[in-house]
C-alpha cells in the first residue's frame, strides 16, 4: 500500500491515483461532480505563474485548484503506469 | 382548431460544453447582447419552430450536477425536476464524455425524456476521439445526436429527435443501482412522500431528502405546495441514523450516491470512446506551457491587453473624426431644416442643441473604440483565453481572500458593470461573490472606457505619431492595471473587514483552445456592441440631452439652472481639483456614464456655439479654454474610474443582494476611493506647484 500524499505535491508531467477526499461540504460536492472519486487518474499538467495554483488533467478536462485546497486530495502513485520524465 | 401547445425543452450541460453555440443555432437568436464568459446566468429563453410544432427552448445555466452547489446549479436543477418540460436536451463534449455523461445520468434519474445531444464532435476528431453514438444510445437507452454545433452540423437530426421525444408519453426515469442499505432507506421512504407531486420522480426525490440536498424541500413546497408531513420527517431521520449506524454517515451517504452515477459514466465512457489522443503532445497544453508559464504568464497578459488597446486607439481616432465631421454637417442641416419650419425657435435648438448633440456625441465617441475593442477581447475569449487569466492572477485574489474566478467576472465588468455583477454568480461563496459585486465598477464599462480613452487622447499626446499612440496605450493599460489593483486592494479590504473571512475552495476549469470562428465572431461583436452603444445612445442620451438643455436655457433671475448648479457645486469641485460642472456632469450621468462628457460640453458651451465641430482637438481647445490643465485630466480619468456605478448596475447589485445597505455600500465605496485620491492629487500638485 503506498503511502498517501496531497495532491499539490505531485510534479509536473506527473500522474497519481486519488484515493481519498478529506474535505466536506460544497467542495467535496463539486470535486465528485467533476469526477474526482476515489480511484481516478489525475495528473498534473501546469502550475500558475505565481505558484499557488496548479492545473490537473482529470477525466480528459483541465482543472486548476489551488494547493490550499489541493491538500485535501490524497493520492497514491500510480503504479500501473511508467512514470513520465518531467520535462521541464 | 387551435394551435398544437408549445413544447418546452430545457437545455442543460455542463459548461463549456458549447450549449450557447446549440441555443443560438436551434433558435436563430442571439441570447445576450455580449459575449462573454458565464453569460447564461438566469435561463435564456427562445423559440424555434420545427415540421409545424412550436418549441420553447430553455436554456440552463452550465452546470456540473443537479445536487446544486451553487445559485446558477439551482437554477438548472429546479426547472428540470419542477419547470415540467416536456424533454430535457443535454448537451455534452465529446472531447470529455465520460465526465459530462453524469450529468445525463441524473437528468434521466428525473425524467426518461432526455436526448443526448454529444456536441464539439469536430474538435473530437482533431483529437483522433471517436465515440460510437449509436451504441451510446442503446446502452442509455434515450436518441444520441452528434453535433458539430459551430458548422451547424447535426442540427436538422436533433431539432427531431427533441420533438420525438417531446411528443413521446412520459418515459420512466433510469433507476441506478444504489448500495442495498440506501435502497432499503428509499422504499421505507416512498409511501410516506407527500402525494400530490409532479415532477421529479419518487425515488429520486426520496434519495435527495435523505441527502438533505440544498433548497429541495423548500422548493417542494414552493413549486407543488406540498410539505413534508411529520411521520415523513421522522422516518428521515430514523433513516438518516439507521445508515450512519451502519457506517454511511452524510458525507459517505453522499459520496456512496455520487459515487454509483459517476462510476456509470465512467463504464458506458469506457465502452464508446475510442482514442488514441496523447494529452501530453496536444497543442492546448503546448500552448498552455507559454501563455502560464511562471516567466511569461503575466508579462504577455498584459502585453496583449496593451497591444489592443494599442489598436483600439489607433484605430478608433479616424472614424470618430469622420463620424464627428459628418454628424457637424447634419447638424447644420438639422438647424437650417428647423428654421424653415414653423415651429417656435426653441424647439429647433431643443432638437439641435439638446437631443442631437448629445446622441452624437455618444455615437461619435462610444463607438469607434467600441467596434474595435470588443470584437478583439471577444476573439480571446472565444479562443478560450480568459480562463487562463483567472489561473495566472489567482494568487493575487487568493491572497485578498477572494475567488480566482472574480478575474472572470472583471473581464465581463469591462463589456458593462451591470453584466459583470450579474455574472459574479459563478461564484460559490456567498461571501466572496459579495466582493466581486461589490467592487466590480472599478474597472472602466463600456460606457466610461471612451471616455477614459477620449481624455487620454487629449491631454497625454506625443508629437511623434507612434510614440504617442504607444504612449496612449501604455497609459490606457496602466488605468486598466490601476482599476485591478483596486479591486484587489478593496477585496482585501472588504475580506479584512465587514466580509472577514478565508478564501474558500473551488474549482477553474481550463477548457481546450478553440479556433476562434474569426468572421463571425466579429460581425456578431460588432453588430452586438454597435446595438449596445446606439441604444444607449437613444435611451440615455436622448432624454439626457433634453435635460441639459432645460437646464442650460431655463433661468432663474440672471443665470441658467446649469450655472447655478455649477456654481453651487464649484467649492467642492475646487477641493477635488477639477470645477463644479465636472462634478455635476458625474451625478447627471448616474443614468447613464455615456453622457457625462455631452454634459460637461452643453455646460461649457451654453454660452456660445460650437462653430468648429471636428472632434477631439475642438473638444481639447474647448476644455483648456475653459480652465483644465494636466490635473484636472488626471483627477477626472480618476473620477471616471472611481465613482458611483450606474444606475442600472446599482439596479442590479440590489437584485442580486436583496439588500439596500450591499447596494449603498457598493455605491459608496469606489465614489469615497475617487474623492480621496482627487484629494491626494490636489493636495500633491498644490505643495510642489
Amino acid at each position: 500500500m503506498p503511502a498517501l500524499v496531497p495532491l499539490h505535491s505531485l510534479a509536473v508531467g506527473q500522474s497519481a491515483v486519488v484515493k481519498r477526499l478529506t474535505c466536506a461540504g460544497v467542495m467535496r460536492r463539486r470535486l465528485m461532480d467533476l469526477g474526482l472519486i476515489n480511484g481516478t487518474r489525475i495528473e498534473s499538467v501546469q502550475r500558475s505563474p505565481s505558484g499557488a495554483m496548479a492545473a490537473y488533467q482529470i477525466r480528459g478536462a483541465v482543472l486548476a485548484i489551488r494547493d490550499q485546497d489541493a491538500k485535501d486530495i490524497l493520492i497514491a502513485a500510480d503504479h500501473n503506469e511508467a512514470v513520465c520524465p518531467t520535462t521541464e | 382548431m387551435g394551435e398544437p401547445r408549445q413544447l418546452v425543452i430545457a437545455l442543460a450541460g455542463n459548461p463549456n460544453v458549447g450549449k450557447s453555440t446549440i441555443f443560438n443555432a436551434l433558435t436563430g437568436m442571439h441570447q445576450h447582447t455580449g459575449n462573454w464568459p458565464g453569460k447564461t446566468v438566469s435561463g435564456a429563453r427562445g423559440r424555434y419552430r420545427y415540421k409545424g410544432r412550436e418549441h420553447l427552448l430553455v436554456d440552463l445555466p452550465g452546470t456540473y450536477s443537479l445536487s446544486p452547489s451553487s445559485a446558477e446549479e439551482e437554477v438548472a436543477r429546479d426547472f428540470i425536476c419542477f419547470g415540467k418540460p416536456d424533454a430535457v436536451l443535454c448537451v455534452a463534449d465529446a472531447t470529455c464524455l465520460s465526465r459530462n455523461l453524469h450529468l445525463t445520468l441524473q437528468a434521466l434519474e428525473v425524467t426518461g425524456n432526455v436526448v443526448l445531444c454529444v456536441n464539439l464532435l469536430d474538435e473530437a476528431e482533431k483529437k483522433k476521439i471517436r465515440i460510437d453514438l449509436k451504441r451510446l444510445s442503446q446502452l442509455l437507452g434515450i436518441p444520441v445526436i452528434g453535433t458539430s454545433a459551430r458548422s451547424g452540423e447535426g442540427l436538422e437530426e436533433l431539432k427531431g429527435a427533441v420533438m420525438q421525444t417531446a411528443l413521446a408519453k412520459r418515459k420512466p426515469p433510469c433507476s441506478f443501482s444504489y448500495p442495498k442499505e440506501i435502497e432499503r432507506s428509499v422504499e421505507t421512504l416512498l409511501p410516506l412522500l407527500p402525494t400530490g407531486i409532479t415532477g421529479p420522480d419518487p425515488r429520486f426525490l426520496a434519495r435527495k431528502l435523505l441527502d438533505r440536498e440544498r433548497g429541495m424541500a423548500e422548493k417542494l413546497k414552493e413549486s407543488c405546495g406540498v410539505s413534508l408531513s411529520d411521520p415523513l420527517l421522522q422516518s428521515l431521520d430514523a433513516e438518516r441514523e439507521r445508515l450512519q449506524g451502519i457506517g454511511f454517515d452524510a458525507i459517505t451517504l453522499r459520496d456512496s450516491m455520487v459515487q454509483v452515477l459517476v462510476d456509470k459514466a465512467e463504464e458506458i465512457g469506457r465502452q464508446v470512446v475510442g482514442t488514441e489522443y496523447d494529452p501530453h503532445t496536444g497543442i492546448d497544453r503546448k500552448i498552455d506551457r507559454i501563455v502560464t508559464s511562471r516567466r511569461f504568464g503575466i508579462p504577455l497578459m498584459l502585453l496583449l491587453l496593451g497591444c489592443i488597446l494599442w489598436l483600439t486607439i489607433v484605430g478608433a481616432n479616424y472614424p470618430s473624426a469622420w463620424l464627428s465631421t459628418l454628424f457637424g454637417y447634419g447638424q447644420e442641416a438639422l438647424a437650417a431644416l428647423f428654421a424653415k419650419l414653423p415651429l417656435p425657435a426653441w424647439v429647433g435648438s431643443l432638437i439641435c442643441g439638446g437631443v442631437y448633440r448629445t446622441v452624437t456625441w455618444v455615437v461619435s465617441v462610444m463607438l469607434p473604440p467600441m467596434l474595435i475593442f470588443f470584437p478583439l477581447f471577444t476573439l480571446l475569449e472565444d479562443f478560450g483565453y480568459l480562463p487562463r487569466i483567472a489561473f495566472n492572477l489567482d494568487k493575487y485574489f487568493c491572497k485578498a481572500a477572494a475567488c480566482g474566478k472574480q478575474a472572470l467576472t472583471i473581464c465581463m465588468g469591462l463589456g458593462c458593470n451591470a453584466v459583470g455583477v450579474s455574472g459574479c454568480r459563478i461564484i460559490d461563496s456567498p461571501r466572496e461573490r459579495l466582493i466581486a459585486i461589490l467592487t466590480n465598477a472599478m474597472v472602466p464599462c463600456n460606457g466610461r472606457f471612451p471616455t477614459v480613452i477620449a481624455i487620454i487622447t487629449m491631454f497625454f499626446t506625443a508629437s511623434l505619431p507612434l510614440v504617442g499612440s504607444v504612449t496612449q496605450a501604455l497609459l490606457l493599460t496602466l488605468v486598466i492595471v490601476a482599476g485591478v489593483l483596486m479591486t484587489l486592494g478593496c477585496s482585501k479590504l472588504l475580506s479584512k473587514t465587514i466580509l472577514k473571512g478565508v478564501p474558500s475552495a473551488f474549482t477553474l476549469e481550463l477548457p481546450p483552445y478553440r479556433k476562434p470562428q474569426i468572421g463571425r465572431v466579429i460581425v456578431r461583436s460588432v453588430l452586438d456592441r454597435a446595438l449596445f452603444v446606439l441604444g444607449r445612445a437613444v435611451t440615455a442620451a436622448a432624454p439626457a440631452g433634453v435635460l441639459i438643455w432645460c437646464m442650460a436655457n431655463l433661468s432663474v433671475g440672471t443665470e441658467s439652472l446649469l450655472t447655478i448648479c455649477g456654481n453651487a457645486l464649484e467649492p467642492f469641485g475646487a477641493l477635488l481639483g477639477v470645477d463644479g460642472y465636472i462634478i455635476l456632469a458625474f451625478l447627471l450621468g448616474f443614468p447613464a456614464n455615456e453622457i457625462v462628457i455631452p454634459v460637461l460640453l452643453m455646460a461649457y458651451l451654453q454660452t456660445g456655439q460650437l462653430t468648429d465641430y471636428s472632434g477631439l482637438p475642438a473638444l481639447h481647445e474647448l476644455l483648456v479654454a475653459n480652465g483644465w490643465t494636466m490635473l484636472t485630466a488626471v483627477n477626472v480619468l480618476i473620477l471616471c474610474l472611481f465613482h458611483f456605478p450606474c444606475a442600472t448596475t446599482c439596479l442590479t447589485i440590489r437584485k442580486e443582494t436583496g439588500s439596500l445597505k450591499w447596494t449603498a455600500i457598493a455605491f459608496l465605496l469606489p465614489t469615497v476611493i475617487g474623492i480621496l485620491l482627487c484629494l491626494t492629487t490636489t493636495g500633491i500638485s498644490h505643495m510642489f506647484l
